[in-house]
């Protein structure tokens, strides 16, 4: 009974994920697929063949979506990671405040702030550029970043630095051998939400880059609104690939069969 | 062998009221055991932080071998502490955790290994190197985390309540251990503490911290025969004060005049004697006539509430010989001059 519940649950859970991409896959190798037809006349590589070549795009973007993901998670990281320890860690006045403002990206939405946010970037120089778009993408990811971290922390004991310490590690050789050990596990977590939701903005990229920095979400639009359903299914497909990659890696980190993950509980 | 001396240390914490640590100057002999002894929250662990290198001091200076270490990172002070609870690193194994020190130093994989083993051996968990700490008893994360300090052979060990997370029947083996360890390594030892028979029983001295203050230095038995104050003396389980004044070798009080050791200063004070060095005879010098007032069974010892006149006397006694002497017997007790001692009269309001 039990196990039937499970297996129940398993395969709506599979389906309610995996249904939807269907018809995404099968449009991109659709030829000619309208109304009240259940399957495509005929199929072809044509949509694949035109998105994998370089008027589409397609790559440059790819590699430019990668690129701004990439670069937002590691500066997430670099102000989340000691902003979550000192949230975590100590305790100071005006807390609630500091935590409430960095949730605050997480409960207005992004395009209540974004159209200042592009007249600051434009006498800043910033907007248009990269650069600008991965300061914009820092805005939903921090609060990821620092909110994981901080959890992290709180159940970090500090005792284990003070004993590495005496026990003769430099301050670089602690965090190397003891913290970062400890936090790992954090830091992958709330690095896998910071590239995700880089890598799915569209908003702020939108406004923010003006046009001109094309990621994989724009484009996709594109041609969604253009009606091209086949290559809109060949790129969906595209798009979902760092997701499912990016998890695949990381679940034996994620459902704790990591041994790092011990180092975060307090004894 | 390493001389360890603080001198004048002194740490305020924000907010505080008084300072955690005022002017604490004390000095380690090498290859002895020292232990600051205090109630908790007298800053006797914000002292060995101090040592450690983990906190810095407003003020004052540590040395090891007459050379300041002040100004030395924690790593480079070979003054190694080993914290209450612990702390085992819990994503290593028990080898790692022990042959951490040596790693970060760049010791050799082979000689970490070497030293390692023998570390294992000396503290029992020959074996065990390949467990994680959660797996290991109380017992042994205690004696790991020792062993994981010991390996180091630093200059000056500083060991923060060793035994105080530990059931009573291993607190035993865990002193025999720490005492046989530090007599073989002769690696001079700073130890805290709380508990004043744990103090006695490993320390060659004891430094009493309160309220971040050095009450009183010296060799265990001195706490006992001639307290400093009476803070000091209640601190040790003394009981019995008596105000009055001594001169001429007498103490005059309630009690009449009684003989005082010869060393005895004059002066207003407080007369005391320990609970366990009443005698319940008559005596060729300072004999009264006491009243039993009530008996209190202690399990090793039975206390004796006695009366002389009107002045209370506590005696600690065998139950059998308090046994001999039911509430309301009246007895003949002795107060040895060699116990009596004077201390300075209470200050007031504390």
């Amino acid at each position: 009974m039990r196990r039937s519940l499970q297996l129940l649950a398993g395969a709506a859970l599979i389906g309610w994920l995996v249904l939807p991409l269907i018809p995404l896959a099968v449009w991109s190798f659709a030829h000619g697929w309208r109304f009240p037809a259940l399957l495509p006349q005929a199929l072809t590589l044509d949509a694949w063949r035109y998105a994998l070549s370089d008027t589409a795009g397609v790559t440059a973007s790819l590699v430019l979506t990668t690129g701004i993901a990439l670069a937002t998670t590691a500066l997430a990281a670099l102000i989340g990671i000691p902003a979550g320890r000192a949230l975590g860690l100590h305790q100071f006045s005006g807390k609630p405040a500091v935590q409430l403002f960095l949730l605050a990206p997480a409960l207005v939405p992004g395009i209540a702030v974004v159209f200042g946010l592009h007249g600051i970037f434009l006498t800043l120089g910033l907007a248009g550029t990269v650069p600008g778009v991965i300061l914009a993408h820092l805005i939903p990811t921090l609060p990821y970043m620092t909110l994981v971290m901080a959890g992290v922390f709180a159940n970090f004991d500090p005792g284990y630095e003070a004993q590495a310490r005496s026990l003769g590690a430099s301050r670089v050789q602690v965090f190397r051998h003891i913290t970062l050990p400890a936090i790992l596990p954090g830091i992958v977590t709330g690095a896998l939400f910071a590239f995700l939701v880089s890598w799915s903005q569209y908003l702020l990229t939108l406004v923010i880059g003006g046009g001109r920095v094309q990621t994989l979400p724009l484009l996709l639009f594109t041609f969604a609104t253009s009606g091209r359903n086949d290559v809109t299914g060949a790129i969906a497909l595209i798009y979902i690939l760092p997701g499912l990659l990016i998890v695949a890696l990381t679940a034996r980190t994620l459902t704790g069969r990591s041994p790092a993950l011990a180092g975060t509980l307090r004894p | 062998m390493t001389r360890l001396a603080l001198h004048d240390l002194t740490l305020a914490y924000p907010n505080a009221a008084i300072p955690a640590l005022d002017r604490l100057s004390l000095t380690v002999a090498p290859g002895t055991i020292t232990a600051l002894l205090g109630p908790s929250g007298c800053g006797k662990t914000t002292a060995m932080k101090l040592i450690a290198g983990l906190l810095s001091p407003q003020s004052g200076d540590i040395s090891l071998d007459g050379q300041s270490i002040l100004a030395l990172p924690p790593e480079r002070r070979g003054a190694v502490m080993v914290f209450q609870n612990h702390l085992l690193f819990p994503f290593m194994t028990l080898a790692e955790n022990i042959g951490f020190g040596l790693k970060m130093r760049g010791t050799p994989t082979a000689e970490i290994t070497t030293r390692v083993g023998q570390m294992l051996d000396r503290v029992r968990l020959t074996g065990l190197g390949a467990r994680r700490p959660a797996d290991l008893s109380g017992g042994q994360q205690q004696r790991a985390a020792l062993a994981r300090a010991l390996v180091l052979r630093p200059r000056v060990l500083l060991l923060d309540e060793p035994l105080a997370n530990l059931d009573a029947h291993l607190r035993g083996e865990m002193r025999a251990l720490i005492l046989s360890l530090q007599r073989e390594t002769g690696i001079t030892t700073l130890f805290v503490t709380h508990d004043q028979e744990e103090a006695v029983v490993i320390a060659d001295r004891i430094a009493l911290i309160l309220a971040g203050r050095l009450a009183q230095e010296g060799p265990p038995a001195t706490f006992y025969t001639r307290p400093a104050t009476a803070t000091v003396a209640r601190f040790f389980g003394g009981m019995n004060f008596l105000p009055g004044h001594a001169s001429g070798g007498q103490f005059h009080s309630a009690l009449g005049p009684l003989t005082l050791p010869a060393e005895a200063p004059d002066g207003p004070g407080l007369l005391t004697i320990r609970p366990e060095a009443v005698l319940l005879a008559a005596g060729p010098v300072n004999s009264r006539t006491a009243r039993v007032a009530a008996h209190a069974f202690l399990g090793t010892q039975s206390r004796l509430h006695l009366v002389v006149g009107d002045t209370p006397l506590q005696a600690l006694v065998p139950p059998a010989e308090a046994a001999r002497f039911p509430p309301g017997t009246d007895l003949a007790i002795t107060l040895p001059t060699e116990a009596l001692w004077v201390l300075p009269p209470d200050p007031p309001a504390t």
